[in-house]
């Protein structure tokens, strides 16, 4: 039997979550699906017929070869925080509790500034009389400073530096949770420590790899203002096409059709994880 | 003959400054059914993940069949181990659980699966190969992590408390299979447990330990009837103890003065001399619960009765304070037997049932609820 507290309290919650959900995720995307069948239309922005000229627009090869260039930063941006993550995770969850404690707070600080202004002060290191450079010549490395602005290169080293934490964490909770005693189990059986990675904790560890990868990858094709501040004009995101659709070219249909391009694939990724889940058996049966 | 087949000498380890074994000596024979038996703490786990190469000694060596595995790591030692948690791998079928062992010996592929089945067959779950760990019940991933550590048949399985999962059912039918089991393989189980029960009822020998010292070591019934000392009594089985003093010594027997009885009992294996304190052992079973009228006994009152079908246990005050326990089987001839609380009886017991040991002090009780080892 329900108390008389509990069933008004039960329908406020319900109604919250459902009104939070209708209107600020089901809505708005509703809205962008609905502008990205429309025409462009220079005074109110949005007109009819409905069509999909903004959809075949993407498969135009300028804007084709600016998402493939895209594709190519966000997926080196995730390679590297993927290398740099699965073993800073690993040691992260053999580390005694104290120090994981520490480490995860360090890891969680530069949340608290502003990405803009850490992707500024990237800036300064990275320039041409930045500190990295200074650094170098000073300790005799190199003769004349490096052309480290403005290039792929610190496009990806932004990104990186941006979103390895998104990598780490997910990858740090899939440590946390793999058993030891899997571990021995595997080597009491016979297996070396090559074989035990390969065949228990990389696939114990792979919704992991899945969840950063998904953190990663997909905003590493939006953050359009790391290239806007670190790569010039040649080194463009999905973000940046999204960005200028709406802001300077006023293409909101073809903005539109961007973007739910972006979401359909992270959509397919989060199928994928999904699937590496029930494959170990984390979900129902 | 027996011959040793695992070899274990002045095994010494610590855990940051605390000793978990202290110099510890024991030989397990071939084809034994070997129990280490301790509550938690007593270093019955740390000996086992000794065994098995998890953790390395810091003094003393192991040898197996002549071979020294002192430093060998866990995968090359020709043991294998059922975990508590039964370890299987969740991302892999029964089939690839139990496969596992064999593909890291690079066996061809008929080979395999030829031996799978059969392990698979020996556990009867032959039918649930292609399930995954997580669709299967406790009792039958118990029988798949058994499967798959013998399927690379082992000269030694290491068994760490693999029953305390399951119900109180399931762990007396899985007993019964793992005695099964290790008769038809042959292999030697060195089998971890807290419980005491389990332990008499499955071993072929008993090693008791606590603080990393064998306490006793012998048959389930030497354990049981003839424990070595106050710390193998209390913790296998149930205990009465009597304080006496010895009053006269003959050539085969003693006088003990117990609660004022003077009771002509068998003379013990260790020196006694007049005047010398002893503790009396009786098993609730040992105990005769007798009429107050009775002659002989001593006179205490029944505080407590449990009824459990084919015994009447009950619980006697004596006059000094002293908690009695007995256990009585249920006459045939007297259906009416049963107990009133606080009802005047006399207790006493058959004579040569009891055991004796010497007057100790300062041992302090086992706990009674012995949760998992740490």
């Amino acid at each position: 039997m329900h108390s008389v507290m509990q069933q008004p309290f039960k329908t406020a919650v319900l109604i919250l979550v459902w009104g939070w959900l209708l209107f600020l995720v089901l809505a708005p995307n509703l809205l962008v699906v609905g502008a990205s069948v429309m025409t462009r239309d220079p005074v109110s922005f949005l007109s009819l017929p409905l069509n999909l000229d903004a959809y075949r627009q993407l498969f135009d090869p300028l804007y084709l070869e600016v998402f493939l260039h895209s594709l190519y930063m966000a997926a080196m941006t995730t390679l590297v925080c993927l290398l740099i993550g699965y073993p800073f995770a690993w040691a992260l969850s053999k580390v005694g509790k104290q120090r994981q404690l520490i480490l995860i707070f360090l890891l969680i600080v530069p949340f608290w500034t502003n990405s803009l202004v850490r992707t500024y002060a990237l800036k300064l290191i990275l320039a041409t009389n930045g500190l990295l450079n200074s650094a170098l010549m000073s300790i005799g490395l190199i003769d004349e400073p490096l052309q480290l602005l403005y290039t792929e290169g610190a496009v990806i080293i932004g990104l990186v530096y941006l979103l390895l934490p998104f990598m780490i964490l997910p990858l740090y909770s899939v440590f946390e949770d793999l058993k030891q005693e899997l571990l021995l189990a595997s080597h009491d059986l016979g297996a070396g420590r090559l074989s035990t990675f390969i065949h228990v904790i990389v696939p114990l560890t792979l919704p992991g790899v899945l969840a950063g990868v998904m953190l990663v990858l997909l905003p590493a094709m939006g953050l359009f203002f790391v290239p806007d501040i670190l790569g010039g004009s040649r080194n463009l995101l999905v973000g940046n096409v999204i960005k200028n659709q709406f802001l300077d070219a006023r293409n909101w249909p073809f903005g539109a059709a961007a973007s739910i391009v972006l979401t359909v694939t992270m959509a397919f990724l989060m199928f994928a994880h999904r699937l590496s889940k029930r494959r170990i058996g984390e979900e129902g049966a | 003959m027996k011959q040793t087949l695992l070899s274990l000498s002045n095994l010494s380890k610590q855990f940051s400054g605390k000793t978990v074994l202290d110099g510890l000596d024991l030989e397990i024979y071939d084809g034994e059914f070997i129990t280490l038996l301790g509550p938690s703490g007593c270093g019955k786990t740390t000996l086992l993940r000794l065994m098995a190469g998890f953790e390395h000694p810091d003094e003393g060596t192991i040898t197996l069949a002549g071979e020294d595995l002192t430093h060998t790591a866990p995968e090359n030692r020709p043991l294998n181990t059922v975990f508590q948690h039964y370890a299987l791998f969740p991302h892999m079928s029964v089939f690839d659980n139990v496969a596992y062992g064999l593909k890291m010996e690079k066996r061809p592929k008929d080979e395999i699966r030829q031996r799978v089945d059969e392990a698979l067959a020996m556990v009867q779950l032959q039918d649930f190969a292609r399930r995954k760990p997580h669709q299967l019940s406790g009792g039958q991933q118990q029988r798949v992590a058994i499967a798959r550590a013998v399927v690379k048949r082992p000269r030694l399985l290491l068994l760490d408390e693999p029953l305390s999962a399951l119900d109180y059912k399931l762990r007396r039918t899985m007993q019964v299979e793992l005695k099964r089991l290790q008769r038809e393989l042959g292999i030697t189980f060195v089998f971890v447990t807290h419980d005491q029960e389990e332990a008499l009822s499955m071993s072929d020998r008993v090693v008791v330990l606590k603080d990393g010292l064998v306490q006793q070591l012998g048959t389930p019934r030497e354990v049981y009837e003839r424990p070595a000392n106050l710390f193998t009594a209390r913790f296998v089985g149930e205990t009465n103890f009597f304080p006496g003093t010895v009053e006269t010594v003959d050539d085969d027997s003693i006088t003990v003065d117990v609660f004022g009885l003077k009771r002509t009992l068998r003379r013990p294996d260790f020196a006694v001399s007049g005047g010398q304190p002893l503790n009396v052992l009786l098993r609730p079973e040992d105990i005769r619960v007798l009429d107050p009228a009775d002659e002989q006994g001593v006179a205490g009152k029944i505080v407590e009765r449990n009824y459990k079908g084919s015994t009447l246990d009950s619980v006697i005050h004596l006059a000094d304070g002293t908690e009695v326990l007995a256990s009585e089987f249920f006459d045939e001839d007297d259906p009416a037997f049963d107990y009133r609380l606080g009802e005047p009886v006399k207790v006493s017991w058959v004579d040569g049932w009891e055991w004796l040991l010497p007057g100790e002090t300062g041992e302090a009780l086992p706990e009674e609820d012995v949760s998992a080892d740490a």
